[in-house]
């Protein structure tokens, strides 16, 4: 069995490469030195995820969500910000986000092992956290967007922008739509990215709603919409630096829906043979083969004379040495005390939590004994 | 040349609205926002906010507020100062998933790089015989909840002072204002920038034979209680806790040890609420003083009746409180 290279989930979409490589736009194609920066940034993050699969498996990772084969997305949609100004609110599969955004692979590392030092991102960067509820951070993007739009007009520049992801999966909760209708209502500096990546846990997209495609979501909010390939870095990049651009000129937002695919399992603990049915496991197996993010970018750079398996195993090479000066700061991090879990509630403690944190300290430095 | 006069008489939605121009006028960073607040709110708390400090800082938002919380979380995070008005404590429900999870944990999820100072305010309790859901005494949900502070107060001095320290607070507050009291309080109120500090309590009046714990509209419900018992001999200590959390452990535990007789009034329903946090907490540090178990007079262990058909017989009112410390008395 066999699938056509057009699926259907990409019908309408927008993209500047085919799958195989070949310019399908040409006149949309960025400059040699802009692809190959590009290509680098993204295959950074791709063995990054490749790498932390296998740290999980050996104990020095906690459970990892991938997003391996929908770096094209994150990659391509982060390149259009100008960080740390610009603000980016991940989910928590957007590993590939922060390191594009600029989060340092030690922080990285120290966030999927539970470390609290890995969530406290740098004071300079417009970064937030990782965080697991889904779609909450939708109306927050709206707000942070809504305050650089006051700004920028009390102080007479051009606003920062806010990019926020959330997954085909998120777009039925309810802070979707909220966070939607704000940024439409208000007509603030925000872009929104659904990667829909046709799997939610277990669950296909099309039973996530009635709607011909999540796109067409924007309408009713009033904001602007587009579909394109996901796995397209060329194409994400463009539709996102021109919903940028509109958002910084006052133009107000714009929903994206980047079409990838989820070939991975949803975490490290997760297993889709146990919900793929056949033909699932069949198109999982199109994407990963044909449809990969990094082998379409590769084969119009090497057509080009850009790209060599030299360069690549070289850039292979220095990821990975990035990622063991990464393990090894992350290694170095100070172990946590358990009290310590008890700081940071407030910016000054209560009496009652400073109670709780001795009582807490005691019971440690007693070594737990009666 | 004469003074400005120190103090005016006010009632507690005038000082809410004196306080929330006060705050505005005090850091440009503040910005006010709820469903009608551009026009001065349906209790009027913000009255001539928006004509005086223009629409970009007092403003409508949709009619979400799972939204009006979540895009204020995001307003702070950027840096400013969010003031959001929730119409009715009723309607908190939608937006009790970004408290929790989103607005008592920024800090703490993000170790110190994120804060949300901000400020949800909204009319609570009952007593005006409104319809279905808008007498709702969530204070103890909200109290539940880490990293949030809970303000409930009973004057309108403490309304405009704790509720210039709410804003000025580096962390979220949730700010409880008593419906019943919003104009049938009536105060003197400092003029000027004058806040109060959070987490102290104040004793609204001293004795020595039983404790009253209570707080925003049951106060003085409790001050009437405390006065027919004065006239059977018996003198009631009356605390108003002020703020729920953080909460002034040494002013209670002060007056517990010294009579050792306890009594909590709140409307809320009995169950979970904040009387049995209060109660617990007595009973850990202070048994040995107790002469009599705790008792709790609040709203029952169902809804709270819409209308007028069962108001009076949900609402704590003197007479039950009155019960209440004959009981201890008598134990």
């Amino acid at each position: 069995m066999t699938l056509s290279t057009a699926d259907p989930r990409l019908d309408g979409t927008f993209c500047i490469l085919e799958a195989d490589g070949t310019p399908r736009q040409p006149t949309l194609l960025p400059e040699d030195a802009a692809a190959l920066r590009m290509y680098r940034a993204m295959r950074r993050t791709r063995v990054f995820d490749e790498r932390a699969l296998v740290l999980q498996r050996q104990g020095r990772l906690g459970v990892y969500p991938l997003f391996g084969g929908m770096e094209a997305t994150q990659v391509g949609a982060v390149l259009a910000l100008n960080p740390p100004h610009d603000w980016l609110a991940p989910t928590y599969r957007g590993s590939g986000t922060a390191l594009a955004y600029g989060l340092p692979m030690h922080k990285l590392i120290l966030t999927w092992r539970g470390h609290p030092d890995g969530f406290r991102m740098n004071p300079d960067q417009h970064l937030l956290p990782f965080y697991t509820p889904i779609a909450n951070q939708l109306p927050h993007a709206a707000g942070i967007a809504l305050a650089e739009q006051r700004l920028a007009a009390r102080e007479g520049r051009d606003p920062n922008v806010v990019l926020a992801f959330v997954g085909d999966g998120g777009t039925s909760e309810g802070d979707f739509h909220v966070g939607l209708n704000f940024a439409g209502a208000y007509r603030v500096p925000a872009v929104f990215v659904i990667e829909n990546n046709g799997w939610a846990i277990s669950t296909p997209t099309q039973l996530q709603s009635a709607a011909n495609t999540l796109a067409s979501r924007g309408e009713g909010y009033g904001i602007p919409a587009v579909r394109v390939d996901g796995n397209d870095l060329l194409a994400v990049h463009h539709v996102v630096q021109e919903a940028v651009a509109r958002a910084r000129r006052g133009g107000g937002p714009t929903l994206i829906e980047a079409i990838t695919y989820r070939i991975l399992p949803h975490t490290s603990s997760d297993d889709p043979a146990r919900y793929h049915r056949s033909e699932d496991a069949v198109q999982a197996d199109h994407w990963r083969r044909h449809r990969d993010p990094g082998q379409r970018l590769r084969a119009y750079l090497g057509g080009h004379g850009l790209w060599t398996d030299d360069l690549e195993q070289q850039l292979v090479a220095e990821v990975e040495a990035e990622l063991r000066d990464a393990l090894a700061q992350a290694d170095a991090a100070p172990g946590i005390e358990p009290w310590e879990l008890l700081e940071h509630v407030f910016e000054t403690p209560t009496p009652d939590l400073l109670e709780q944190q001795s009582e807490l300290r005691a019971l440690h430095e007693e070594g737990g004994r009666p | 040349m004469t003074a400005a006069p120190a103090t005016r008489t006010l009632t507690m939605v005038q000082a809410v609205q004196d306080a929330l121009a006060q705050a505005l006028e005090h850091d440009d960073s503040v910005m006010l926002f709820g469903e009608d607040v551009g026009m001065g709110g349906v209790f009027r708390a913000s009255d001539g906010l928006r004509e005086r400090f223009g629409a970009e800082r007092v403003f409508d938002t949709p009619l979400s507020e799972a939204g009006i919380v979540g895009m204020g979380i995001g307003l702070a995070l950027a840096g400013m100062r969010p003031v959001a008005e929730i119409q009715f404590a009723g309607f908190l429900y939608p937006a009790l998933e970004q408290m929790g999870v989103q607005l008592g944990r920024y800090r703490h999820r993000t170790q110190g790089r994120f804060s949300v100072p901000m400020v949800i305010r909204a009319p609570y309790g009952g007593g005006i015989h409104s319809p279905e859901l808008h007498s709702e005494s969530p204070e103890g949900l909200v109290a539940a909840l880490p990293g949030i502070k809970v303000v409930v107060p009973s004057t309108p001095a403490d309304a405009r002072g704790l509720l210039l320290s709410a804003i000025a607070d580096p962390d979220p507050v949730m700010f409880f204002e008593s419906i019943k009291l919003y104009r049938s309080a009536r105060g003197e109120v400092p003029t000027g920038y004058a806040p109060l500090p959070l987490g102290q309590a104040r004793v609204v009046r001293s004795g020595h034979d039983c404790t009253v714990l209570c707080y925003g509209g049951m106060v003085e419900v409790c001050l009437r209680a405390a006065q027919a018992a004065q006239g059977a001999g018996i003198e009631v200590e009356v605390i108003d806790l002020r703020t729920l959390v953080p909460l002034d452990l040494d002013t209670i535990g002060a007056s517990v040890q010294r009579t050792g007789r306890v009594v909590i009034v709140h409307e809320a329903a009995r169950r979970m609420g904040f009387g049995a946090e209060l109660s617990a907490q007595i009973a850990e540090r202070w048994l040995p003083s107790l002469q009599a178990p705790v008792l709790r007079v609040a709203g029952w262990d169902a809804p709270y009746p819409p209308f007028t058909s069962a108001e009076a017989a949900y609402r704590p009112d003197a007479r039950r409180v009155a019960l209440a410390i004959r009981r201890v008395l008598e134990f």
